[in-house]
C-alpha cells in the first residue's frame, strides 16, 4: 500500500509519472472561489481509462465542486485540464458531453410522465421523417438498460420505478452519449445495500469497457470494494492519495478529518427495564403486517432491512404521518390513539424523517423558525411566541448539538450535517420521551456523524427511548442495544447486541414471503383508527 | 473539526448574512430594537426604494400630489383594495388563491342591501348578514380546497363565477342605495385627521401584521405555505388552519365590500368584481411568492401605496384611465424582477 500525504502539492510531473503517461483525464492544479472564500486549492487529479477513482472529503471539502468543474458546469479559476493530452476546457455540461465527460448526478431527475425511454433520450430524441422514432428510441433503450443488467421496459412510464431503477435510467441517459469518463456523485445515498451492490455491478461493467470513472462516496466501505485508486480532500486541498483501493477505512477517515476518529464499537449504557413505546400487531394493510415489539427507556432498537422492507413505512404510522389498520400502540403503558402527528407528538413520540428536504426542513426559512416549529405550548407566553424566545430555543438546541452555523439564516444554505443537527433539534424542542430517526446521517459527513452518534447516546442516557432506522449496517449494528430485522413488510426477528452480527442481520433480512415464519396478526381487538391528517 | 461552510451556496449566504446587521449570529442572543428594525425593513427594499422614487417624482411632476388632503384621499382611495388584499396574501403565503374576493366583495354587498331593503330587516341585522356571507364563501373556498382537495384556483374560479352570479340575481341586476347616515359616515368622516376608513385599514394591518409574527398559528402560515408535508409532521393543524385563513379573506372581503357600499352610498352588484387584479397585484408587487412560503404585511402595505400612489398620481397628471393599468403592468414586472434579484443576492 503506497499512502501518500501531503499537505503541500501534489507535482504535476509525479501525477504523469504515476501512470506513466499523460493517457487519460488530468486536472492540475484547479482551484475556484466564491466571493473570497476558496473551495477549492491547487487540486490535481489523474483517471485512468479502465479504473475507478474513488474521491472521498468531508461534506465542503470540494467534492462537488470539482466534479462540476469537470463536467463542465462550473469554470474553474485556475488549473488546466487535459484529455489524452489535449486541452480539455469545457463552457457548458454540454461541451464536456461532447468531450465525452459525463456526471451521474447525486439527485435523479426524471420526467415521472414519461416513458423510460424518452427520459433516457430526453432533450435530443430520435427523429424520423418529422416524427419521433420511438422504435429505434426504445431498442437502443432496451440494449443500453441490458448493458446494465436492467430489464426494465423502456416504453414504460417512469412513475412507480423504485428509486433503484430510476437510477439506472440516469446511469443509461449518461451512457447514451457514450462517455469516456464518468462521474458518480454519491449515487448510493438514496439505495440500500443491495441496490448498491447492482451500481457498484453497473459501474465494473463499464469500467471493464474501458470507462474511466469517479466515484464520490460518504459510504467508506464502498470506496473500498471499487476503487483502484483514491484521492481524499479536505478544505478544498487534496491531502492524500493512495495508488490502491485497499486502503484501511481507519487511514481514510483520518485523512478526511485530519484527526483519527473511532466509531465506538463500545456497548452503549444498559438501558431501564421500564418500557416507553410497546407496539403490538401493529399493521397497515398492502404495506407491513404483525409488528411487534417493545423499548425501553435509555434503549436504541436499530430497525435493519432492505429497502422496500417496510420499516420506513412502520415508524411513520407510529409517529402519525401514515395510518395504521391494525394493532395498538402503547406509551408508558398505556394505550394511545395516533390519529396524526399531532396526537403522536402529544403523546410524547417525535419521529426525524429520512427525507430531509421534503419532510423534515422547510428550506428557506431560518434554522431558528424551523426548530420552533412543531409548535410547542411552551414556547409561547400568553399565546405569544417572541423572538426571543425563538432564539433562546434555538441556541440551546446549537449549543447541545454543536450545529455549526449561524441559525438566522435558510436552513437551505447550512451543510448536510448541520441541517440534519437543525433537524434533530426541532424534535429534541418537543422533548419526546421515545425518538425515531430514520436515516439520521444520511448526506452528512463523518465529523457530523460522529456528533450526531454522541448525541444520540447521550439522549439515550438520558431515559429517551429511541429507535434507528439505517441502511448502513455498521451504523445500525454499533448504535443499537438491540437489532430487530425487517424484510418484505414484515418482522424477522430481534437480535441483542451479542448475536447481532452483519451475517446474522442479512440472513434476516433476505427472508422473503414464501418462508413462513411471522404471522400476520390481525388483531379483532384492534379500533378502526379515525382520519388521519393526511392531505 | 474543520468548519464546513465550503460549498457555494454556504458560503455566498454566510458572506452576505455577516455583512447584514445581525444580532442572531455569533455569539450574543440578544436582540435590539434596531436591528430588528433592520431585519424587518431588509425584508421588503426593492418596493419600497420603488415607491420612494414614484413618490419624488410625482411630488415634483404634479403641484397637487404632495398636499395633505392628497395623500389623505389616496388612503382612502386604496383602503378597500388594501383590506382585500390582507386576505389575499394571507391566502398567498400558505400557497394558496382567491380568485372569489372581487365576487365577495359585491355578493356581501349585495346581500346586505337585500336583507336590509328587501327582507327589511333592521339595518345592524342585515350588515351582520353581509359579514357573514362573506365568511360562508371563505369557509367553502376553505373546505373545497381543505378536504375536496381541489386546487385552489379551480376552488375559487368557481365560488367566484357562483358569487358573480348570486349577486347579479339578488336584486336583479339593479343596484339598491338609501343606507342610513351613520353607515355612509364611515367612509366620508375623518377621526384625528384621518379618514376612518384608513383608520380601518391600518388596524387591520397591524393586528395580522402582530398575528404573523407573533402567534403561533400566524408562524404556521409560512410553514404550511413553505412545505405542507414539513408543516404536516411537525403536527400543524393544517386544514383548520387552511380553512380558518380562508374565513378570514371572506370577511375581510365583506368588510371591504361595506366600505365600497358606504362610499358609493350604493350597493352595486357588479362592485369589486374588477378588484381581483388590482389585490393580486399589490400582494406580488409587495414582495409575496405566488408559490407560497413568503410574503409579509409591511411588504404587501407598500404594494398597496405603490398601486395607490400611482393611479393617484397618473390621474393628477391626467393620464387616461384606460393607460392607467399598462402602467400597473409595467411595475408589476419590475417590481418582481428587482425583487427576484435582491433575494437572489440574499441566498
Amino acid at each position: 500500500m503506497t499512502e501518500v500525504v501531503s499537505d503541500t502539492l501534489y507535482s504535476a510531473d509525479r501525477v504523469s509519472n504515476a501512470n506513466g503517461s499523460s493517457a487519460g483525464l488530468v486536472c492540475l492544479g484547479l482551484s475556484k472561489s466564491y466571493g473570497g472564500t476558496s473551495v477549492l486549492t491547487q487540486v490535481d487529479l489523474s483517471l485512468t481509462p479502465g479504473s475507478v477513482l474513488g474521491l472521498v472529503g468531508e461534506n465542503g471539502a470540494g467534492k462537488s465542486t470539482t466534479s462540476s468543474i469537470i463536467a463542465g458546469m462550473v469554470r474553474p479559476d485556475g488549473g488546466s485540464m487535459t484529455i489524452d493530452g489535449e486541452i480539455y476546457d469545457p463552457q457548458s455540461p454540454a461541451d464536456a458531453l461532447k468531450a465525452g465527460v459525463a456526471l451521474i448526478h447525486q439527485e435523479i431527475r426524471m420526467v415521472s410522465e414519461l416513458s423510460v425511454a424518452e427520459n433516457i433520450f430526453l432533450g435530443r430524441l430520435p427523429m424520423r421523417r418529422g416524427r419521433v422514432d420511438r422504435k429505434l428510441m426504445n431498442e437502443e433503450s432496451r440494449s443500453i438498460l441490458k448493458l446494465l443488467g436492467s430489464d426494465t421496459d423502456p416504453r414504460r412510464q417512469v412513475a412507480g420505478l423504485s428509486i433503484a431503477a430510476q437510477q439506472e435510467i440516469e446511469i443509461a441517459r449518461a451512457l447514451t452519449r457514450e462517455p469516456r469518463y464518468i462521474i458518480f456523485d454519491e449515487p448510493s445515498a438514496s439505495l440500500g445495500e443491495s441496490e448498491t451492490e447492482r451500481v457498484f455491478d453497473q459501474i465494473r461493467i463499464l469500467r471493464d469497457q474501458g470507462a474511466g470513472i469517479v466515484y464520490i462516496s460518504h459510504r467508506l466501505e464502498e470506496i473500498r470494494t471499487l476503487a483502484d485508486t483514491v484521492v481524499c480532500l479536505r478544505d478544498g486541498k487534496r491531502v492524500a492519495a493512495w495508488e490502491t483501493g485497499d486502503v484501511s477505512k481507519e487511514d481514510i477517515v483520518r485523512a478526511m478529518v485530519g484527526r483519527d476518529f473511532v466509531f465506538s464499537h463500545l456497548a452503549p449504557k444498559d438501558a431501564t427495564t421500564e418500557v416507553a413505546l410497546e407496539v403490538r400487531g401493529l399493521g397497515r394493510t398492502g404495506v407491513f403486517e404483525g409488528i411487534n415489539f417493545a423499548v425501553n427507556r435509555g434503549e436504541i432498537l436499530g430497525f435493519s432491512g432492505l429497502v422496500g422492507a417496510g420499516r420506513t413505512e412502520m415508524v411513520r404510522t407510529i409517529a402519525g404521518a401514515d395510518r395504521h389498520d391494525a394493532g395498538e400502540i402503547l406509551v408508558d403503558g398505556t394505550a394511545v390513539k395516533i390519529r396524526g402527528p399531532r396526537s403522536a407528538i402529544n403523546a410524547g413520540i417525535a419521529m426525524v424523517p429520512e427525507d430531509r428536504k421534503g419532510q423534515g426542513l422547510n428550506l428557506d426559512r431560518t434554522g431558528a423558525e424551523n426548530i420552533t416549529l412543531p409548535w410547542e405550548p411552551s414556547l409561547t407566553t400568553g399565546g405569544i411566541m417572541t423572538v426571543r424566545t425563538v432564539n433562546a430555543t434555538a441556541n440551546l438546541q446549537r449549543e447541545f448539538l454543536d450545529i455549526r452555523s449561524k441559525l438566522d439564516i435558510p436552513v437551505g444554505s447550512l451543510s448536510g450535517g448541520n441541517q440534519q443537527k437543525v433537524l434533530l433539534g426541532k424534535w429534541l424542542v418537543t422533548r419526546p420521551r421515545v425518538l425515531i430517526l430514520d436515516e439520521p446521517t444520511r448526506g452528512v459527513d463523518v465529523g457530523a456523524k460522529m456528533a450526531i452518534y454522541k448525541t444520540i447516546r447521550s439522549l439515550a442516557e438520558q431515559g429517551v427511548a429511541i429507535i434507528v432506522i439505517s441502511s448502513e449496517l455498521e451504523e445500525v449494528l454499533g448504535l443499537s442495544h438491540r437489532v430487530l430485522v425487517m424484510s418484505g413488510g414484515r418482522q424477522r426477528g430481534i437480535l441483542d447486541r451479542a448475536d447481532a452480527t452483519p451475517e446474522a442481520v442479512m440472513a434476516l433480512a433476505l427472508i422473503t414471503d414464501s418462508s413462513d415464519d411471522a404471522q400476520p396478526s390481525n388483531q379483532p381487538g384492534s379500533s378502526p383508527q379515525g382520519r388521519s391528517e393526511s392531505q | 473539526m474543520t468548519q464546513i461552510n465550503n460549498e457555494p451556496r454556504t458560503s455566498g449566504a454566510v458572506d452576505s448574512a455577516a455583512a447584514a446587521p445581525s444580532d442572531l449570529g455569533t455569539g450574543s442572543w440578544k436582540s435590539t430594537a434596531g436591528s430588528k428594525m433592520a431585519s424587518v425593513m431588509g425584508s421588503v427594499p426593492g418596493p419600497l426604494i420603488g415607491l420612494i422614487i414614484i413618490f419624488i417624482a410625482l411630488s415634483f411632476l404634479s403641484p397637487f400630489f404632495l398636499t395633505p388632503r392628497n395623500l389623505l384621499n389616496i388612503l382612502s382611495q386604496v383602503s378597500a383594495i388594501g383590506v382585500m388584499s390582507v386576505g389575499a396574501v394571507l391566502i398567498i403565503i400558505i400557497g394558496g388563491i382567491d380568485l372569489s374576493v372581487g365576487s365577495v366583495v359585491a355578493l356581501s354587498s349585495m346581500s346586505m342591501a337585500w336583507l336590509f331593503r328587501v327582507a327589511e330587516l333592521p339595518f345592524e341585522i342585515a350588515l351582520v348578514g353581509g359579514l357573514v356571507v362573506g365568511a360562508l364563501i371563505g369557509l367553502i373556498n376553505g373546505l373545497l380546497t381543505a378536504y375536496g382537495k381541489l386546487q385552489p384556483f379551480i376552488a375559487t374560479l368557481a365560488t367566484m363565477s357562483a358569487a358573480a352570479g348570486l349577486a347579479l340575481f339578488l336584486t336583479n341586476g339593479n343596484p339598491v342605495n338609501g343606507f342610513p347616515q351613520w353607515f355612509l359616515a364611515i367612509t366620508s368622516t375623518s377621526f384625528i385627521g384621518i379618514p376612518i376608513q384608513g383608520i380601518v385599514l391600518i388596524l387591520i394591518f397591524a393586528i395580522t401584521a402582530f398575528w404573523l409574527r407573533y402567534r403561533p398559528s400566524g408562524r404556521a402560515l409560512y410553514a404550511i405555505g413553505g412545505n405542507e408535508e414539513v408543516a404536516r409532521l411537525s403536527g400543524l393543524p393544517i386544514r383548520r388552519a387552511k380553512i380558518a385563513v380562508y374565513v378570514i379573506a371572506g370577511i375581510l372581503a365583506a368588510i371591504a365590500g361595506l366600505l365600497v357600499t358606504s362610499r358609493l352610498d350604493s350597493a352595486q352588484p357588479t362592485a369589486g368584481v374588477a378588484d381581483l387584479l388590482n389585490v393580486i397585484a399589490v400582494v406580488v408587487i409587495g414582495g409575496a411568492s405566488l408559490s407560497g412560503g413568503s410574503g409579509s404585511m409591511l411588504g404587501t402595505f407598500v404594494g398597496l401605496l405603490i398601486i395607490g400612489v400611482l393611479n393617484n398620481g397618473m390621474s393628477l397628471l391626467n393620464v387616461s384611465p384606460n393607460l392607467q393599468p399598462v402602467v400597473v403592468g409595467f411595475v408589476i414586472v419590475a417590481a418582481v424582477m428587482t425583487d427576484r434579484r435582491t433575494s437572489r443576492k440574499k441566498s
